[in-house]
């Protein structure tokens, strides 16, 4: 073929096979990465999505240390078995503030996208001290260690700062009054108006390892029991493809 | 002069470094100051001992092969480190007793499986891509690598990475996206040393005697460039602080899905394709001593094999968040790309054509052609996973893994052992490998290895996902997660041994290279100046 003689030209210059290659990588990447910035219907329209509080960012971020995401995913498909199981599909308006996504590839354990209020707080804690005692049939490791780390979200304010340069929509206030946030959501003796009127009434203020002081372990079950518990799914209609 | 410059440099990374650990966040990133610190201190010192020493002559005229033999004994040692994490994970997922209380979560199934997937992926793999690839362009190019020491920046700058990553997965410094976990000022290293790599393999092209570029080099060009682009891209994060591991990466939710997912299929596009097809296209004729069966085949799936990949990552987000139409691209190219990738398997396996007796005689070219039929294999059921309806079986199930191991194990562990067992003799200028029945117990081992690996990993899966979406005559669940979970351990004991055979493989194979470099007879005559077309 008379066009694959043509080949010779790349073949004895390195800087043109180099950029040549270049090109050719590209293209797919930016026909399917680009138009998810500024097609409209890439995240639906909903009510009740807010940035995460910051004990929860905190719990997130032991999620994500942690490797929780290496067995356990958060995104239910639109199947009837998933939906049964789990709850609604997952949404993308539900990851919107999620920098980075942990919808997860492998289900080692089970969807955690919904898992939030589904089990007591003292349920977490004594499945995340151990598992097998709880669930015989888990292979889950013991996180106990959690129970034993304190926190005292020194840096959180950072953290949201950062999360605010990305685009989430932390407000100077939220950023300001990140560490009082933190420690007031685990302490409901405390004067917790603030974080209401800043992250919303729905916000669970509890001390949710029964300890008195904030530890790895309670970031992490605040972080858990707000999972799939934003969207008032009352008011939400789904297109019919997109 | 430049001896000064330098220790002012390494002099004040080394306070810098100090610095940093003093006033760190977190354990992995002052674990990381103090090994940053010592490495600083100890170059200060080795430039001062040699500062104002007489200079050795530079050796010009032949090849550059120190840095590959410290390549192959990197990729030997790294293989078993993965290989041995590997099978230890497989065990913690069918005994969870293995995820000890003593190690505080240090060492949970979490934290370790990342150390496996990029001692793998990036230790072993890697080490065998950068060591191969300065081999394979100095005989096809007839030329010294270019750069001088910047070869051996490379492979030590690359090592770096590696402990630095793999310390960080165990302090609980990572990103969590996956295949990319290391944080922020890794990546950043891994950058400055992947553009170094890019210029020595590049400069050495250019300095070429041979008119034309050979066709493995067209690969492992192609994956030099597209890791940087997409190691780039998908890293892009803003440090919470200079003194902290802890980033943000500046995509959000749907979106860093995607570019997650194109970036983590084309690591296994890339990485652990197109530049181990440059191994193949070397080193499979030079076995086999046959020319590259189609020079037309080679130019045609080399094109449409770069061009296709990069969209197929969307095959990873089906019936999820993500729009439609893109994971409809994804499916419909990753179809396609079925094509090209048989068109490299009919070009190493045809190669044979003529030579097919040496199978039974040589059991180095057998490794190779059986990695290539692996190749093969896991090309066909990548495609055939990634269509819609059977991903609404496999996803989220062990299938993935197992697909992935077959293409793992088989493929590119195969590959780097048939390019060790063939390098090693002539590295080391021995006449021929210590005992060539001990490839064939490595040989076997690994087969039966990966066969209990895919066959038991096939069976979860496909068992897993049909009792997640079993329902009764009522129309309810029959199987609770944990029922699922209780079922599959006896294959996960199964996949375990399959794991603890191909790691005794690998330990056979470290002997018999160890033995060849101590015991076998010297090669006489042994001739290292450039050659062109070697």
């Amino acid at each position: 073929m008379a066009i694959l003689d043509k080949h010779k030209i790349l073949e004895t210059n390195a800087t043109l096979l180099l950029i040549c290659s270049f090109l050719v990588v590209t293209i797919g990447g930016l026909v399917q990465i680009t138009p998810l910035f500024y097609l409209e219907n890439t995240i639906e329209e909903v009510e009740g999505m807010r940035p995460y509080t910051p004990l929860e960012l905190a719990g997130r971020d032991i999620y994500i240390r942690e490797g929780c995401y290496v067995c356990h995913s958060q995104m239910i498909r639109p199947m009837r078995d998933e939906v049964e199981r789990y709850g609604h599909y997952s949404l993308a308006a539900e990851s919107m503030y999620d920098h980075p996504f942990q919808w997860g590839s492998k289900r080692t354990g089970p969807d955690l996208a919904r898992v939030g209020g589904r089990y007591s707080d003292e349920w977490h804690l004594d499945h995340l001290r151990d598992p097998q005692a709880v669930v015989p049939e888990s292979v889950m490791p013991k996180y106990d260690f959690l129970e034993r780390t304190r926190l005292d979200g020194e840096h959180i304010g950072d953290l949201l700062a950062t999360n605010a340069i990305v685009g989430v929509p932390y407000s100077d206030e939220m950023i300001a009054e990140a560490q009082r946030d933190f420690r007031a959501q685990a302490d409901p003796d405390s004067d917790y108006d603030g974080l209401l009127e800043r992250y919303g009434e729905a916000v669970n203020v509890r001390n949710f390892d029964g300890q008195p002081w904030v530890s790895e372990m309670d970031a992490l079950i605040a972080y858990l029991q707000m999972l799939g518990t934003l969207v008032d799914f009352s008011t939400f209609t789904p297109d019919a493809s997109r | 002069m430049s001896n000064y410059l330098k220790l002012i440099g390494l002099g004040v990374l080394t306070v810098f470094f100090m610095i940093a650990a003093g006033y760190a966040r977190d354990l992995a990133y002052q674990t990381h100051a103090v090994i940053l610190m010592l490495v600083a201190a100890g170059l200060f010192l080795h430039t001062l001992r040699n500062t104002d020493e007489p200079r050795l002559p530079v050796a010009t005229g032949d090849y550059f092969d120190s840095v590959v033999r410290a390549g192959v004994i990197a990729t030997s040692f790294w293989g078993v480190a993965g290989f041995l994490v590997g099978t230890f994970i497989a065990f913690q997922l069918a005994f969870p007793v293995l995820n000890f209380d003593w190690s505080e979560g240090y060492a949970n199934f979490g934290r370790l499986r990342p150390l496996h997937t990029s001692a793998v992926i990036f230790a072993f793999g890697g080490n065998a891509l950068i060591a191969t690839s300065f081999y394979v362009v100095q005989r096809t190019s007839a030329a010294r690598l270019w750069g001088g020491n910047l070869a051996w920046f490379v492979f030590w700058g690359y090592q770096l990475f590696i402990v630095l990553a793999a310390t960080g997965y165990l302090l609980g410094g990572t990103q969590s996206k996956e295949y990319a976990e290391p944080e922020w000022y890794i990546d950043l290293w891994l950058t400055v040393v992947w553009v170094a790599y890019l210029a020595v393999f590049l400069g050495t092209i250019i300095k070429r005697k041979e008119p034309h570029i050979y066709v493995a080099n067209w690969f492992y060009l192609a994956f030099i460039v597209t890791v940087a682009m997409l190691h780039v891209v998908n890293n892009l994060t803003i440090p919470v602080s200079i003194w902290g591991s802890k980033s943000v990466i500046i995509w959000p939710g749907v979106q860093d899905a995607m570019v997650q997912w194109w970036y983590g299929h084309n690591a296994v596009g890339f990485f652990l394709t197109a530049g181990f097809l440059g191994m193949m296209y070397y080193f499979i004729p030079k076995q086999a001593e046959r020319p590259v069966y189609s020079y037309k085949l080679s130019i045609i799936h080399f094109w449409a094999l770069i061009f296709l990949y990069i969209w197929a990552g969307p095959h990873h987000l089906h019936y999820t968040a993500l729009p439609d139409w893109a994971s409809t691209l994804g499916m419909v190219f990753s179809i396609v790309l079925w094509m090209p990738s048989w068109g490299g398997m009919i070009n190493g396996l045809m190669t044979l054509s003529g030579a097919w007796d040496k199978l039974r005689t040589d059991p180095v070219l057998r490794m190779l052609v059986i990695s290539v039929g692996f190749y093969g294999m896991s090309t066909f059921e990548g495609p055939m996973m990634s269509i819609r309806a059977v991903n609404s079986l496999s996803h989220y199930t062990d299938w993935t893994i197992g697909h992935v191991h077959s293409g793992a194990l088989g493929w590119n562990g195969m590959i780097t052992f048939g390019c060790l067992y063939y390098l090693t003799p002539v590295l080391w200028k021995r006449a021929g490998l210590y005992s060539l029945s001990l490839v064939s117990w490595h040989f076997w081992l690994a087969t039966i290895g990966i066969v209990l690996y895919a066959a038991s990993m096939w069976v979860t899966g496909i068992m897993e996902g049909l009792m997640w979406r079993e329902v009764d005559a009522n129309g309810f669940l029959v199987w609770s997660f944990a029922d699922t979970v209780a079922a599959k351990l006896p294959m996960y004991v199964m996949r375990g041994l399959g794991g603890v055979m191909y790691l005794s493989g690998s330990l056979i194979m470290c002997y018999n290279l160890w033995m060849t470099v101590r015991r076998a007879p010297a090669k006489e005559a042994s001739l290292s100046v450039a050659v062109p077309a070697e």
